[in-house]
C-alpha cells in the first residue's frame, strides 16, 4: 500500500483527536494536587448551595476561569479533585458552553452582538472595525468575538466587554475600545448599561 | 389600547428600586405576606388559575394550571425561575431583573406556596453578569429579612433559593436543557414525558416559569384574579411587556395591553422604521416565530390572534425589518444562529440547521438554482414535530414562512447571484441593500 492510502484517525474537522493510547484520568486525589485555598473554599461554599455537588460544575468552572484566565487541564484538574468529579466530566461540560474556554484565548473578552436583531442596524461592521483595530494596535490576552444574541437589542448594535454592556456602538467606537482595554480603563463611560446616567439616545432608559 | 396605567413596570424608574428599603416602601412584599399568612395555598393556586396568566417565555400556557400539576405529598419539590432569556430579540427579564429584582423573588415565593415547593432556584444566563450581581444582593436582602429560608415570617413555609449562572447556551433556555444544565451537565433537552412537573430537577417534582409570569404574581395575588384580568383579551389576560427591536427609531421594552393593534406597537410607541422605509416583515414572538407582513400590523397582539396568523406571540419581542434588508441575508444570519446553538442531540435539527446555512450560502454565493428552494423547504418540514425539543422548529418555521412569503425575493436574488458569479457575496458588505453589489431590494 501507498502512503497515501494510509486514513487518518479522525475525521477532517477535528482538530484535537484523541490519544486512544492514554488511559482515561482518573478523579485526581487532593493529597497529590494543590489547589489555591481561595478555589477550594470557593468551590466547596458553592457545592453546598444545592441537592447534588455536580450542580455546582458551571459556576465553579466560571471560578477556575476566573483565576487561571482559561480552563486548563490544570484548571479542570483543581476543580475535579474539589469536586470528586472525574477531568473528562468537567471537560464534557466545559466544551458544551461558550463562556467557558478550553483554550487559552486572553482574560478579557469583546462579546460582539451580530445576532438577528443587531445585524440589522449593522453589527457586522461594528465587530470587523473592533477585531482590525486590535489586530492592528496588537491588543494582547484578549478575545474579541461575534456573539449571538446578548438580550440587549434595545441597545443594539452592542458588545459585552468584560461583562459590561455597550452600546449603541458605531464603528468609530472601535479605536477607543481596543486603547482603553490596552490602557486598562474602563470603556466609553456613560454609555454601558450599568453606569447610572446611561440613557438610549432617544431618550428611553434601559 | 394602550395600557392607561403601567403594571409591571410601575415604579421601574424610581430609584433604588433594587433595594429591599425602596421596594418594600413601595408596597412590595405585601402580597407575600397575605399570601403565606392569610391564604390557604388552595386559595393562592386558585387565585393564579383563575387570574388566566399565561407564560410569558414563549409557549404561553397557563401558569396556574401548570402549577397545579406538581403532585401533593411531602417531599422535596423545585421551583425553576427560567432567567436564561436568550431568544433574539428579547430583552425584557433583564430589565424586570436588573431594576426590580425583589419583584421577582416575592413572586417565586408566592409561586412556591401555590406549588408547595421548598426550593428554588433561578437559572439566568451567564451573560447577564450585572443581573445576576443584582439579585444575588437582593436574596441576601431578602433572607436577612427573612422572606426566604426556614419557616417565612413564621409560617408553616420553607423556601430556599439560588442563583444559578449559565454559561452561554440558548438550548439552557428550554426547560427541559435548563434542568440537565441546572444538574451540572451539558445542556440537552430531555425526552418528555415524564413532564418536569412529575420528574424534573433531581427527578423530583418541578415547576419552571418565565421571570416576566413569576413577576405578575405579586400583582395577582394583592389586586386579585379579576383585576388582572380587567385588561387584555379573553384568552390572553393582563398586560405585557414587549421588547421591540430592529429597523424601529425607538427601540425598546413597553408595557401593553394585550390585544393593542401591532401597528400600534411598532408605530406609535417604538416609532416605526427609519425616514423613507416601509415595514418588509416582522417577527411577533422572538426571531423563532414565522414572519408576519405588513399587512399583518393591523390584527391585534395576543396569543390567539398571532396564532390565528400562522406565527406565535412567544415571548413578546417583536423585531421590525425594513424593506432594505435582503431577504436571503435574513434568513441565513437566522439559521446561522440555530446551527450554533443546536445542541446536537437530534439529528434533524444537527443536520437540518446546518444544511439550512449551507443551502443558504449557496443561494447567496450564486451556486444554487430555484429547485433548491424546494429542497430547502423540504428540510425545514422534515425537522418540524421530529425533535425532542422545539430548537430545530425554532429556525424551520421562520425560514419556511421566508420561503413561503419572499419566494420570488429568493428566485430573483438565486439568478442575480448567479449572474454576478465570482463576486462578492452581499454580506459581505453586512447585508444591506443600499451598499450591495447589484442589489434588487427596494
Amino acid at each position: 500500500m501507498s502512503e497515501s492510502d494510509e486514513r487518518p484517525l479522525t475525521a477532517p474537522g477535528w482538530d484535537r483527536p484523541a490519544d486512544l493510547e492514554k488511559d482515561p484520568a482518573l478523579t485526581p486525589d487532593l493529597a497529590e494536587i494543590t489547589v489555591p485555598d481561595e478555589l477550594r473554599t470557593e468551590i466547596e461554599r458553592l457545592m453546598s448551595l444545592y441537592p447534588d455537588r455536580r450542580s455546582a460544575a458551571i459556576p465553579a468552572l466560571h471560578a477556575a476561569q476566573a483565576l487561571h484566565g482559561w480552563c486548563s487541564p490544570e484548571a479542570i484538574a483543581q476543580v475535579a479533585a474539589v469536586m470528586r468529579v472525574t477531568p473528562a466530566y468537567l471537560s464534557s461540560v466545559a466544551s458544551f458552553y461558550d463562556m467557558l474556554n478550553e483554550q487559552p484565548v486572553g482574560r478579557h473578552h469583546v462579546y460582539v452582538c451580530t445576532s438577528v436583531a443587531c445585524h440589522l442596524v449593522h453589527a457586522k461592521r461594528v465587530y470587523d472595525a473592533i477585531a482590525e483595530a486590535a489586530s492592528d494596535e496588537g491588543l494582547e490576552d484578549t478575545e474579541v468575538r461575534e456573539w449571538e444574541c446578548l438580550g440587549a437589542c434595545d441597545m443594539a448594535p452592542m458588545a459585552s466587554i468584560d461583562g459590561r454592556f455597550v452600546g449603541p456602538l458605531d464603528p468609530s467606537d472601535a479605536p477607543e475600545i481596543v486603547e482603553s482595554i490596552k490602557e486598562g480603563r474602563q470603556p466609553l463611560p456613560g454609555r454601558g448599561l450599568e453606569d447610572s446616567d446611561y440613557r438610549l439616545p432617544w431618550g428611553g432608559t434601559a | 389600547m394602550a395600557l392607561s396605567e403601567l403594571r409591571l413596570l410601575k415604579n421601574i424608574n424610581e430609584p433604588g428600586l433594587a433595594t429591599i428599603e425602596v421596594y418594600e416602601k413601595l408596597g412590595g412584599y405585601r402580597a407575600m405576606r397575605k399570601a403565606l399568612l392569610e391564604m390557604e395555598p388552595e386559595e393562592v393556586l386558585h387565585e393564579l388559575e383563575g387570574s388566566g396568566l399565561r407564560g410569558r417565555g414563549g409557549a404561553g400556557f397557563s401558569m396556574g394550571k401548570k402549577a397545579s400539576f406538581i403532585p401533593k405529598g411531602r417531599m422535596d419539590k423545585y421551583l425553576c425561575c427560567n432567567a436564561d432569556e436568550s431568544e433574539p430579540g428579547t430583552f425584557k427579564d433583564r430589565l424586570l431583573m436588573q431594576k426590580n429584582p425583589h419583584l421577582l423573588i416575592e413572586g417565586i415565593v408566592i409561586g412556591a406556596v401555590a406549588a408547595d415547593a421548598n426550593k428554588a432556584f433561578i437559572y439566568i444566563r451567564g451573560e447577564y453578569e450585572l443581573q445576576a450581581e443584582i439579585l444575588e444582593r437582593a436574596v441576601a436582602e431578602a433572607y436577612d429579612r427573612g422572606y426566604l429560608g426556614d419557616r417565612i415570617l413564621g409560617s408553616e413555609h420553607s423556601l430556599s433559593l439560588v442563583v444559578h449562572p449559565g454559561a452561554g447556551a440558548y438550548i439552557c433556555g428550554e426547560e427541559t436543557g435548563l434542568l440537565d444544565s441546572l444538574e451540572g451537565k451539558r445542556g440537552n433537552p430531555r425526552l418528555k414525558p415524564p413532564f418536569p412537573a412529575n420528574q424534573g430537577l433531581y427527578q423530583g417534582p418541578t415547576l419552571i416559569n418565565n421571570v416576566e409570569t413569576l413577576c405578575n404574581a405579586p400583582l395577582i395575588i394583592e389586586h386579585g384574579a379579576d383585576w388582572f384580568k380587567s385588561v387584555g383579551t379573553e384568552k390572553s389576560a393582563g398586560s405585557k411587556v414587549v421588547s421591540v427591536s430592529g429597523d424601529v427609531r425607538r427601540p425598546g421594552n413597553y408595557e401593553i395591553e394585550l390585544g393593542m393593534r401591532a401597528g400600534d406597537i411598532v408605530y406609535g410607541l417604538a416609532g416605526g422604521p427609519p425616514e423613507g422605509r416601509r415595514v418588509k416583515c416582522w417577527f411577533p414572538g422572538g426571531s423563532s416565530a414565522p414572519v408576519l407582513t405588513e399587512a399583518d400590523l393591523d390584527l391585534g397582539y395576543d396569543f390567539e390572534t398571532m396564532a390565528e396568523a400562522g406565527s406565535m406571540l412567544g415571548s413578546g419581542a417583536i423585531i421590525v425589518v425594513d424593506d432594505s434588508m435582503p431577504i436571503v441575508s435574513l434568513a441565513l444570519r437566522l439559521a446561522e444562529f440555530y446551527r450554533h446553538e443546536s445542541c446536537g442531540k437530534c439529528t434533524p435539527c444537527r443536520e437540518g440547521t446546518n444544511w439550512t446555512v449551507k443551502m443558504l450560502e449557496r443561494i447567496d454565493y450564486g451556486e444554487a438554482t430555484p429547485a433548491d428552494l424546494d429542497v430547502m423547504a423540504d428540510v425545514q418540514t422534515n425537522i418540524i414535530g421530529n425533535c425532542l425539543c422545539v430548537l430545530g422548529d425554532s429556525m424551520a418555521m421562520p425560514i419556511g414562512s421566508m420561503i413561503e412569503k419572499f419566494r420570488p425575493e429568493f428566485e430573483a436574488h438565486i439568478e442575480e447571484a448567479r449572474l454576478r458569479h465570482g463576486g462578492l457575496p452581499l454580506r459581505a458588505h453586512g447585508g444591506r441593500a443600499d451598499e450591495a453589489v447589484g442589489s434588487h431590494a427596494a
